[in-house]
């Protein structure tokens, strides 16, 4: 076995890295209002319950809404942001990326109050819009993250044959540069809605009287008997998850194969 | 033409598509997240007068946000948690990267990168609350240790407070401390650890002299993307902090939601940024000769 005690180490830490999914749904299936050990039966009615829940239904509407929109604008922004800090030198390059990838350590509270105050001061009422707004803001980062070593790997000669060709720009980047970064592009979109149906806490700050799925189960935790819905909840959104992401990562795989660039884990 | 006049120009019209063609996301940055940061900060200054804000120039909010036992408190205690998170996830992330990157086959490692990034992107509330259910006074941890009577008495001590907070913190920022040290370590020409032992250093001293040295830039990496986002988290310590594990972000929120308090939020907001500011540069400024490039 290679790296003996190393890799008995990073087991483990998986482990401890998949704990909390391992026991939603045990506690999920467990016929008990009470979220402990020992489990008490096999049950699936908190699974019926999430049926016969109307502000849920509207929640998950919300977030479906929000999380398609940020997914189209934050990937159409990063492809415009990627291409640009891939292709071109320009003054003011490493001063402008900086601020758009800046959410990507920013706490998101600040994110949210600084929005807050801009969009109260201005007048506009809180909204699904408003939480778009967000999410757009730190979906863009990683999008351009995963963007950019699609674009990186471009080979240049390719783009300049098509001009050779008689293409225009507009032309080239449709028929030569779009179809190559294409499964880079469905990657971000897929991350970017999973990440902004995730998102709680500028929805918490943005959404004013509406709500998403997040802020509806942050809502719930506190009335323990709702808590048994809530974990039935998580396991699907896991599960929906963890497909998504599995497409995500085929997509992202299948255009570094493309372009022979190195695998870094995707988001950095 | 001369040559050096259409390079001049070929210059020119490059940066000027690289501007048209960034436009459109520098923008919507610009007037969503600086513009706005530059709003609060200006709010910081401004007076509270109740539902509305006063415009006159004041320190007021940062006398009481520096001054007031109980923010300063708070303050302290994040800059706490945020530093102790940022150790224990950096130190155990490291083995982890050094695993995949030196043992794991070429072909495998995709998986395990895949693998380790999973758990960030899923649900990151009902992650947190699950590990109150862990570690809560009758969770997994409590009950588990006396079924197999280790104890007789749950434990206290590792529930709703700081305890609580670093763990779940290190769970959920697990991810980006190893991937920029995943990074680091594979740049690192195999060849030169060879050289190492030839010249007769044992295995841990090459390590020490040579794989640490060049895995500084991952390291120092993981430590500011743990860092910076862990002192504003909100939604750890108002579920597993309990009263005693509340965090700045909690803070911030009270003042802009619950008291309407927009001056002072704001005040705390950005002597919030300005400490993480200030320890980044610090922390930088101190591992300065590791980011120099290879050869320095």
């Amino acid at each position: 076995m290679r790296g003996g005690w190393f890799k008995v180490y990073a087991l483990a830490y998986l482990l401890f890295l998949y704990a909390p999914i391992i026991l939603l749904p045990l506690f999920a299936f467990n016929d008990a209002t009470v979220i402990a050990f020992p489990l008490s039966g096999f049950s699936t009615k908190w699974f019926a319950a999430l049926a016969d829940d109307p502000p849920l239904h509207l929640a998950v509407k919300n977030s479906l809404i929000i999380a398609v929109t940020t997914a189209i604008l934050s990937t159409a922004l990063a492809v415009f942001a990627a291409r640009a800090s891939t292709r071109y030198r320009f003054p003011g390059k490493a001063g402008l990326m900086g601020l758009i990838m800046l959410p990507l350590v920013l706490p998101e509270i600040i994110v949210a109050v600084s929005l807050l105050s801009v969009l109260l001061m201005i007048g506009v009422k809180l909204s699904i819009f408003t939480v778009i707004l967000g999410h757009v803001l730190v979906c863009t980062p990683f999008c351009i993250a995963i963007l950019s070593s699609a674009f990186q790997s471009l080979d240049r000669s390719l783009e300049e044959a098509a001009y050779d060709l008689g293409e225009t720009s507009f032309s080239t980047f449709r028929l030569i540069i779009l179809p190559l970064v294409m499964p880079g592009i469905i990657s971000s979109l897929l991350i970017s809605f999973t990440i902004s149906l995730d998102e709680f806490i500028i929805a918490f700050f943005l959404a004013g009287t509406e709500t998403t799925l997040p802020v509806y189960i942050f809502s719930q935790f506190r009335f323990p008997k709702a808590v048994p819905v809530i974990m039935a909840l998580g396991t699907i959104l896991v599960c929906l998850s963890i497909v998504l992401l599995s497409i995500a990562e085929f997509f992202r795989r299948r255009g570094l194969a493309r372009s022979g660039a190195k695998d870094t884990g995707g988001f950095l | 033409m001369k040559s050096d006049g259409v390079l001049q120009r070929l210059g020119r019209s490059e940066a000027a598509s690289g501007l048209a063609m960034i436009s459109p996301t520098a923008v919507y940055a610009i007037l969503l997240l600086a513009a706005p940061l530059a709003l609060i900060f200006v709010y910081s200054f401004l007076t509270d007068g109740y539902l509305e804000i006063i415009r006159t120039f004041t320190f007021a909010n940062y006398i009481e946000a520096w001054t007031n036992e109980l923010y300063r408190v708070v303050m302290i205690r994040s800059l706490f948690v945020a530093l102790t998170v940022t150790a224990v996830t950096v130190l155990l992330a490291f083995p982890v990267a050094y695993f995949v990157s030196f043992h794991v086959d070429p072909s495998r490692k995709s998986l395990w990168l895949f693998l380790i990034t999973i758990p960030f992107w899923t649900s990151y509330l009902i992650r947190v609350f699950l590990w109150k259910v862990i570690l809560g006074y009758n969770g997994v941890v409590n009950s588990g240790l006396m079924g197999l009577g280790i104890i007789s008495e749950p434990l206290q001590w590792i529930n709703y407070n700081v305890g609580a907070v670093v763990v779940t913190l290190a769970h959920a920022y697990a991810p980006f401390a190893i991937l920029p040290i995943f990074v680091a370590l594979e740049k690192i020409d195999r060849s030169l650890l060879e050289a190492g032992q030839d010249l007769g250093e044992s295995r841990f001293m090459t390590f020490l002299r040579v794989t640490l040295p060049l895995a500084m830039p991952g390291v120092i990496a993981s430590v500011l993307i743990v860092f910076i986002p862990t002192i504003g988290d909100f939604v750890t310590p108002q579920l597993v902090g309990g009263p005693e594990g509340r965090m700045v972000a909690n803070l911030i929120q009270l003042q802009y939601m619950k008291l309407d308090n927009y001056p002072l939020g704001s005040a705390i907001a950005v002597s919030a940024m300005l400490i993480v500011t200030v320890v980044s540069l610090v922390f930088l400024y101190l591992n300065r000769r590791y980011l120099r490039g290879p050869g320095a």
